[in-house]
């Protein structure tokens, strides 16, 4: 079908195109190829605000979660979700005694909660790590460090993402 | 044909902290994804990515579908001592990619 | 979303398209400040957010510097009948400076026009001796990457040639032409809207100062022939044959249109 548009990965069945139409035709703005979306009956539900609590369970277990220390820097707004660029940081002298063990990143709509974990230690010297994240939908990203004294911190971002449009059928 | 862009000082004094930057190709496919005949194309991405710094591991990556294609990841390190960093990147279907690269520490 | 309910869905969009660049239109010509002088083109560079321009601006960082790399091998390897690599009768990449800032060319061989592809492509088949690699392959996308780089910075400077004439003018009809079930022209998006928002996209003024780009969208690199495919997939137009003369009519006149601005290929877009 001419018009449609490719679903970049990660992507839920496309009922917020639909909205967008909607959303749009009240806005006076416009909405392109929003028909068309290849779409599978087999596509999973996306991930939940529960399978993000759960998954970041499976990290932290019971230990509590605070706020603070952790610096998550991301776009307030994402012009193509597959590719938005990311940076934890955490404010830790990076020392044998006192340090960064690990950085985890969660997100709440995709269809896997889990982004990423990294292992790390005094070596890093810094406990900084950057990547680029594929986002299906506008929402919120969680980044989580635990320290070598077994401390969890925490911090949240929510991010808008738009679709691009003019985008070509899937060859 | 290479597929690895790996940036980093070549040189540091013993005690700095470098960032090393590194792209590599590849498509990062989510396995959530319905190709053109409403079926899922197979998940095909990089699952792990390592630095060891003169053979003992100074920082690993655990990737999830969720990370962008062609993957991008910058870090960092304390240059301890002249010598490889060695960077592996490793995923479905048997990918597996190495870079050495030589740093001199003084 | 079945079938029905898609083209629904498609009308309404149809529908909201045309009635919001009517609106839009006005808005515009009602907006223009009077008496500005200076240049008001601008990149679609400057419509990204930081995010982006900072993934451009750093070579480490830029992903279409991964097809830059293997552009720079291919640039060194002997190939074809021939055996012969670019290097053997161009020397160092840097001899290509400029290059990328005026093509399309007229080849005076063929009688047309040519694209910096297809320029590189003469080479691979008559001065190589080798097999033309497939427009948008991996190949070709490198070496036209590579090659572009070495114009980096340079501002963009198609020739005076009388034999491109007529090309540039059936390029700038096609460009106010309406076209597609959306009955809308290239002009109407990027002259008279350049800077509004498509649904969440920001609709650039179409200026070809960073091909080949690095596009999230694709994932991958990309030819200014691809993005002008995906407006016109965008307005419901049937794309033009893969070889039809509207590509390097559409991108002489681009490249007019956009004389005098920095080239900053390879760039990065949504
Ligand atoms: C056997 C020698 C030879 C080889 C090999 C060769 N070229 Fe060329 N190339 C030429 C000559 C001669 C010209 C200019 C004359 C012409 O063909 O019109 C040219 C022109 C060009 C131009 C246009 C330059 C301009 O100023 O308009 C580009 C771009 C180019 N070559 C790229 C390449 C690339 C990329 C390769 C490798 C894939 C390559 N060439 C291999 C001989 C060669
Ligand atoms: C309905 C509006 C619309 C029409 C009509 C349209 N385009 Fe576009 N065009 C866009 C949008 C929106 C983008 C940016 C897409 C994105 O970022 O997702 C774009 C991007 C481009 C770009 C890339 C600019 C850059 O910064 O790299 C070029 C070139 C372009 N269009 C040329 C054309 C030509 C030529 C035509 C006519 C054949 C055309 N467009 C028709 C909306 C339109």
């Amino acid at each position: 079908m001419k018009g449609a548009m490719t679903s970049p990965p990660d992507r839920p069945p496309p009922t917020r195109r639909i909205f967008l139409v909607r959303a749009t035709q009240a806005a006076g703005v416009l909405a392109m190829g929003a028909s068309g979306v290849a779409m599978s009956p087999a596509a999973p539900a996306s991930a939940t605000p529960d399978s993000l609590q759960a998954a970041i369970r499976t990290v932290v277990g019971s230990a509590p979660l605070r706020d603070g220390k952790v610096t998550l820097d991301l776009p307030p707004l994402a012009e193509n979700g597959n590719s938005v660029p990311l940076t934890v940081s955490v404010d830790s002298p990076m020392t044998p005694t006192d340090h960064v063990r690990a950085i985890h990143v969660f997100n709440e709509k995709n269809p896997q909660p889990h982004v990423m974990s990294a292992v790390l230690g005094p070596r890093a010297g810094r406990a900084q790590i950057s990547v680029r994240i594929k986002l299906n939908d506008s929402q919120k990203v969680v980044a989580i460090a635990e320290t070598s004294a077994g401390d969890f911190w925490t911090a949240s971002a929510d991010i808008v993402v738009t679709l691009a449009a003019c985008v070509e059928e899937p060859s | 044909m290479s597929s690895v862009l790996v940036n980093a000082p070549r040189s540091a004094r013993r005690g700095d902290v470098i960032e090393i930057k590194t792209l590599i190709l590849h498509p990062m496919e989510s396995g959530f994804r319905a190709g053109a005949n409403g079926t899922l194309i197979p998940r095909d991405i990089i699952e792990r990515f390592t630095c060891a710094y003169n053979g003992v591991e100074v920082f690993r990556l655990a990737l999830s579908p969720a990370i962008a294609a062609n993957p991008f990841i910058a870090f960092s390190t304390v240059a301890t001592e002249t010598g490889t960093l060695v960077l592996r990147w490793t995923g479905d279907n048997g990918f597996a990619v190495e870079e050495t690269l030589s740093i001199a520490v003084e | 979303m079945n079938r029905r309910q898609r083209s629904a869905a498609s009308r309404t969009a149809v529908a909201a398209l045309a009635a919001a660049v009517a609106v839009t239109v006005t808005v515009a010509l009602a907006q223009t400040p009077p008496g500005t002088t200076g240049d008001a083109r601008r990149s679609g560079y400057h419509d990204m957010g930081p995010a982006l321009r900072a993934m451009q601006d750093d070579d480490s960082a830029n992903p279409a510097m991964l097809w830059v790399r293997d552009g720079e091998a291919l640039w060194n390897r002997r190939l074809g009948a021939a055996a012969k690599a670019c290097a053997d009768c161009h020397g160092s990449a840097a001899s290509m400076a400029g290059v990328a800032a005026r093509y399309p060319a007229f080849d005076a061989q063929l009688g047309r026009p040519v694209s910096l592809e297809e320029r590189i492509n003469l080479c691979r088949t008559d001065r190589q001796k080798a097999e033309a690699l497939a427009g948008g392959s991996r190949e070709l996308l490198a070496l036209s990457a590579y090659v572009a780089l070495q114009s980096r910075g340079r501002p963009i400077a198609p020739p005076d040639d009388e034999r491109l004439r007529s090309y540039v003018a059936a390029g700038e009809a096609l460009f106010k032409r309406r076209l597609g079930q959306l009955n809308l022209s290239c002009a109407q998006c990027h002259d008279d809207n350049g800077g509004r928002r498509l649904g969440g996209a920001l609709i650039p003024q179409a200026h070809p100062t960073a091909y080949p780009i690095y596009r999230l969208e694709w994932q991958g690199l990309g030819s200014l022939k691809r993005r002008l495919r995906g407006c016109l997939v965008g307005v419901r137009a049937e794309p033009f044959a893969d070889d039809a003369p509207e590509y390097v009519s559409l991108e002489l006149f681009l490249m007019r249109r956009a004389r005098g601005m920095t080239l900053e290929a390879p760039g990065v877009r949504p």
